[in-house]
């Protein structure tokens, strides 16, 4: 492997400390991934000499601050090669995207109407189309998944009929790792007249996203997943998608003209940005894509995969382990149980010994009812993960699986 | 042996302890060691909410004394109740609210356990109190 995560690893200071006596493994990276000093540096500087409120003022400061706002959103609509920066909406992220989403398509769904989503999806992709179903009487319907963790495409090109309003899917699941064929999905409802609704909050991280050629409706994704500030997100809409829907909240950069009687709004994608964006947060993700864009995507692709075929070739030895989520087409989530071992237990004692995991449900409670199982241990990889942290997961495991049984 | 005593004896038992890999080590022996709820209550019923692993604890009274069995899936969670059944058991209604279990924070185990953790072992520590107040007022009856 030629990937210098030796070097990559100097950018991110926080992963030099230590936990209860030992250095810091973190493999929580699906949770939230750990932020390069660009982005920390790019959002001090914001705020050491740019800071300003964008879109209105005449005066300098002003005039930068929106400058390099609108910079940041032009680096995002190459990051995923969007058709024109009004597609680019900025929101707080992936929940707030997709929530935004299921409410301003309320009028179009109608009692006896249907949603469909999938069985892998994190509760964030699945809540708010639950609730607009129980809110308009319309019926959500849920794509099975097999035991190995594939969408069953049988079913869902079945369940694409004129009654389904929109389809919502993961590009890639949080908890099983899958990669959803989401081009292929989206080929099929479209030749159905069926919009499609991408959660690609970890689908941005770990593949090359093009929603030209996905050809998708909508795609939503938080920055801070992808090495970006917490508190940014984007949802791209396509521009005549978005043209055609009323606005989400009122007020500030969104109106065009006020008036007692009536208000006209912004055109895109000012219309879907209500009150005083996050300009530092879209700075430091336009620096988090940036840092990406240096490294290359598709090396730091190929590190992650080496990452997650070794520590599955390795803790597959220890007796009893469970892998949830054996897809083929799988990337950088390792979901794990191990027989007779309470999930909790296990990863209460690998934070013991330094290493970062997620134990429990993963936000996604119908995932977890699928495989009939309290919740698992995740391990997920970054960037800046290495071989060596790899072996210290294992070792771990090993060393807490003895001590539980 | 008091309430006070058994604190002490488990006090004793934890300061031998270097690091908090042997501390779970013991928790899990004593997880290993609790008196087991009868499977007839390992139900809805007796299962303590706000803990993420799930945790049933039964109590009764034999001569003025409660006795407490209980179970978890999770076993560092059972060793966590095993402390408070090995304190507590087998004593008075009035004795066991009048504790104040002062050696959980001696130990460090509060602070040491994840937030949800620690919110179970105060739900824990609740009905356990819960149960010695029903049958101090079932006693004065």
């Amino acid at each position: 492997m030629n990937f210098p995560v030796d070097e990559i690893r100097k950018d991110f200071p926080i992963l030099d400390q230590k936990v209860n006596g030992r250095p810091l493994v973190y493999f929580d990276n699906a949770a939230t991934t750990q932020k390069p000093m660009a982005v920390i540096n790019r959002i001090s500087e914001y705020y050491l000499k740019e800071n300003s409120n964008v879109h209105r003022g005449v005066h300098h400061l002003s005039q930068l601050a929106t400058e390099a706002y609108e910079n940041a959103r032009e680096s995002v609509r190459k990051f995923i090669n969007a058709g024109s920066k009004s597609e680019i909406i900025f929101t707080r992220g992936t929940t707030e995207s997709i929530n935004m989403l299921a409410t301003i398509v309320e009028s179009r769904v109608n009692e006896g109407d249907e949603i469909l989503v999938t069985a892998m999806e994190h509760h964030s992709n699945f809540v708010p189309w639950q609730q607009l179903c129980l809110r308009k009487r319309a019926n959500l319907k849920i794509v099975p998944i097999s035991q190995q963790g594939v969408l069953d495409m049988d079913f869902l090109k079945k369940a694409l009929n004129p009654r389904v309003k929109f389809l919502a899917v993961t590009h890639i699941s949080n908890v099983l790792g899958t990669i959803n064929p989401v081009k292929e999905i989206v080929k099929l409802a479209h030749e159905k007249g069926i919009p499609v609704v991408i959660d690609g909050a970890q689908g941005i991280v770990h593949s090359k996203v093009d929603v030209q050629d996905i050809d998708a409706d909508f795609y939503a994704f938080s920055g801070h997943k992808i090495y970006g500030p917490m508190g940014i997100g984007v949802l791209y809409g396509r521009e005549s998608w978005l043209n055609s829907l009323p606005p989400y909240q009122f007020g500030g950069e969104m109106v065009e003209k006020v008036g007692f009687d009536m208000t006209t709004f912004n055109h895109l994608p000012y219309k879907y940005e209500a009150g005083t964006p996050n300009v530092a947060g879209a700075l430091g993700l336009e620096a988090a894509l940036h840092y990406i864009d240096n490294l290359g995507m598709d090396k730091i692709i190929e590190h992650e995969d080496y990452l997650l075929k070794i520590a599955t070739k390795k803790l597959s030895e220890i007796e009893g382990m469970k892998f949830v989520g054996e897809a083929p087409d799988k990337t950088a989530a390792l979901s794990f149980l191990v027989e007779g071992i309470h999930p909790y237990d296990l990863g209460t004692l690998l934070d013991q010994m330094g290493v970062a995991v997620r134990t429990g449900h993963h936000c996604a409670d119908p995932l977890m009812d699928f495989y009939g199982v309290p919740g698992t241990v995740r391990a997920s990889f970054g960037l800046y993960n290495t071989e060596e942290e790899v072996s210290k997961l294992v070792d771990a495991a090993k060393k807490a699986v003895q001590m539980l049984r | 042996m008091t309430i006070a005593e058994k604190e002490q004896e488990i006090l004793e038992t934890f300061s031998m302890f270097e690091d908090w890999m042997d501390k779970y080590a013991y928790l899990i022996e004593l997880g290993k060691e609790l008196p087991l709820i009868d499977q007839q209550y390992k139900t809805n019923q007796y299962l303590i909410s706000g803990c993420q692993s799930r945790v049933w604890l039964y109590a009764d009274l034999m001569d003025g004394k409660v006795i407490f069995t209980a179970d978890s899936d999770a076993v560092i969670t059972k060793g966590i109740v095993s402390l408070l059944v090995k304190a507590l058991s087998g004593h008075a209604p009035d004795e066991i609210l009048k504790a104040d279990l002062g050696f959980l924070e001696v130990i460090g185990l509060k602070e040491h356990l994840s937030p949800t953790r620690a919110n179970g072992l105060t739900s824990m520590i609740k009905q356990i109190q819960l149960y010695a107040k029903a049958y101090q007022i079932k006693m004065k009856q």
